[in-house]
């Protein structure tokens, strides 16, 4: 073949998708800032000048220092020190760490069921149609604070502190990934019911292909768009929400912290005048899922085909 | 024995209220390498009967009775998984609009390969290899290149010869074709018939040609049926039927085309249009419209008569043939 084969990156250079995000400049100031919160939380352990996690790197005689450039800050702790003594910088850096990593978990898992639950309640329709969607309903009636609470509870309950800082993380996870799921199995299944009245679907039975394959294969890629817009929503939703059952005591422990529980253990100490153990890693936090959702904005006015005329 | 039979096929569509009879009493064959048109307005019935020869017929729609044997073996009674070994594989089936039949998010190369792959035990670099020819076979520009290409990168007329490359990937024996060219202009149409009539005599494929351009159907097939309103009104060889239409039905279909000779003259119409399957007339569905009908026409349905070679169901034409041996006795 002497023809020159079009490589996947070239096609992504003629893309729609990479000529607008070049112009858009919230889209590539949002992108470059949550790489490098991404890249800084995956390279936490290298960058974060303490390990928060050892005992025997805290001294409590370092508690509650301020951060750099007001009066009583120390050289060694550039963002200050939480009220025991550890590290704030190190800290926000592993708690971005344990937040992305439930935000994008808790995605997975929602994709996961989302995806498989909606091309089959879209495809097959009648009653499983009918079952999986109230199913849906029910779990969307439930908020997912409540069922983490009450799963929360249970767990801490059972499982007894120590353990539970354990496994908390998966169960985060599992929590947030599976009282969201109806999210976007709504939107899968939407998607499928378009989809599965166009000619290429009748096309592919005529051809033989069996119905898991029509339904993962041919009509699966053709709601990915969909997908994509929301996925990236919600995972900026699992981030809040796992904050926000982290502020209320049920998320990650103080020894493992994330944002949110960064955010609760510096909250008692603000009337003391300590301010940044709080708002340092809220400021984060707010970063963080800012730059998700204007990249989710910006995902669904380019992927929204009534707009993009390709 | 003929490679395709369907007897008596009828097919309904249930929905509230009763059920629609879309199809009544359909009996065909068709042999091996020939060429058979279906002709019909839109709503006839067309398109039902040829999704149902692959047993496709989406939901409400069912077959209600008859059978359609291929090879012998009926496959309105045949299991979904025996059904899709011969899906594609023996009968392949081409779609009206190129446009849509191609999926869009997969490569022409991926959605051959996997066509093939669904019937064959073979490595992905052979079926890449049989792609290959076939677009080869279809008259592509470049074919190595159309195979990374995704469908929106070919124009309407290559899509159509990469779907009807498509059909010929697993050599069936019947290709069954539902308006192939009606998405297409004028000149791509003749260039896309004349690419699927070479290929069909080629291969020796036996094609069932659904469309409603009569000129099609006199170039291309050798035998063709008219339907009107779910049943079959007139069949039989092409050349006869289209040089001495017999039906009333056929005669106008024939009598609306534009001809070159009389420049000027208002083309013929058929009064009225074709009944909604909820208000199917009682007799024979044509006689509101037909210029011979009598009150038998209003109260009971036709039976076949033959004439020549053709097969019409029209009690006017069966009165002609019984004057005819009426006067032939009287003579003789």
């Amino acid at each position: 073949m002497t023809t020159a084969t079009v490589s996947r990156w070239d096609r992504f250079r003629e893309s729609f998708l990479w000529y607008s995000f070049k112009r858009d400049k919230v889209a590539i100031v949002s992108f470059v800032v949550l790489m490098l919160m991404v890249l800084a939380a995956v390279f936490a352990p290298l960058l974060a000048p303490a390990d928060p996690y050892d005992l025997a790197q805290i001294n409590i005689m370092n508690s509650e220092l301020p951060p750099a450039g007001l009066a009583g800050s120390d050289p060694a702790f550039p963002l200050g020190t939480d009220a025991q003594g550890r590290d704030m910088l190190s800290t926000i850096l592993y708690g971005t760490q344990v937040s992305l990593m439930i935000g994008f978990g808790a995605v997975v898992l929602q994709a996961a069921l989302g995806i498989l639950f909606g091309l089959l309640a879209g495809y097959l329709g009648g009653r499983v149609d009918a079952v999986l969607m109230r199913i849906a309903d029910v779990q969307l009636s439930f908020s997912t604070l409540m069922v983490a609470i009450i799963v929360g509870a249970v767990f801490k309950a059972s499982f007894g502190n120590l353990m539970f800082g354990e496994i908390a993380i998966y169960m985060l996870i599992f929590i947030i990934g599976v009282s969201e799921w109806p999210q976007i199995a709504r939107t899968v299944r939407a998607s499928v019911l378009a989809e599965k009245k166009k000619e290429y679907v009748d096309a592919a039975k005529v051809m033989g292909f069996s119905t898991p394959r029509i339904m993962f294969r041919h009509i699966l890629p053709n709601t990915l768009s969909p997908i994509f817009v929301i996925a990236t929503v919600q995972i900026a939703n699992a981030i809040i929400s796992e904050a926000a059952l982290s502020f209320l005591g049920l998320g990650m422990p103080e020894t493992q912290p994330s944002l949110g529980s960064l955010i609760k253990s510096g909250f008692d100490y603000i009337q003391s005048g300590s301010w940044w153990i709080t708002l340092l890693p809220g400021l984060v936090l707010v970063v963080l899922v800012l730059v998700i959702n204007l990249l989710g904005d910006w995902l669904r006015d380019v992927m929204n085909p009534r707009l993009y005329k390709g | 024995m003929a490679l395709l039979e369907v007897r008596d096929l009828d097919v309904r569509f249930a929905v509230r209220g009763g059920d629609l009879t879309a199809l009544r009493g359909i009996s065909f064959s068709l042999d091996k390498g020939e060429r058979l048109g279906l002709v019909g307005e839109s709503g006839a019935g067309k398109s039902v009967a040829a999704f149902s020869i692959l047993n496709l017929i989406a939901k409400p729609g069912y077959i209600a009775g008859g059978q359609i044997l291929f090879e012998g073996r009926d496959l309105a009674a045949m299991s979904e998984r025996e059904l899709r070994k011969i899906r594609g594989n023996r009968i392949a089936m081409i779609f009206q609009d190129p446009m849509m039949t191609l999926n869009p998010v997969l490569t022409i190369g991926t959605q051959m390969v996997e066509a093939i792959l669904a019937h064959r035990k073979i490595s992905k670099k052979e079926a890449r290899a049989i792609a290959l020819d076939r677009l080869q076979k279809v008259q592509i520009p470049s074919p190595g290149k159309r195979l990374d290409q995704y469908p929106h990168e070919l124009s309407g007329g290559m899509r159509q010869r990469v779907i009807i490359a498509i059909a010929l990937l697993l050599d069936p024996e019947i290709i069954v074709a539902d308006e192939p060219t009606t998405a297409l202009d004028v000149t791509i149409q003749a260039e896309i018939m004349d690419l699927l009539l070479d290929l069909c005599e080629q291969e020796n494929v036996a094609l069932m040609l659904i469309t409603h351009d009569l000129g099609v159907v006199s170039q291309v097939t050798q035998r063709m049926l008219v339907m009107y309103s779910g049943r079959i009104i007139e069949q039989g060889p092409t050349r006869e039927i289209i040089n001495d239409a017999q039906h009333p039905y056929t005669q106008g279909l024939i009598n609306a085309l534009p001809q070159l000779g009389e420049p000027g003259a208002r083309l013929f119409q058929i009064p009225g249009s074709m009944p909604s399957l909820k208000n199917v007339p009682t007799g024979c569905p044509f006689h509101p419209r037909c210029n011979f009908a009598t009150e038998q026409c209003k109260h009971s349905m036709p039976d076949y008569v033959r004439s020549g070679n053709v097969d019409v169901a029209c009690y006017e034409v069966a009165n002609l043939i019984e004057q005819e041996k009426h006067m032939q006795e009287a003579e003789s």
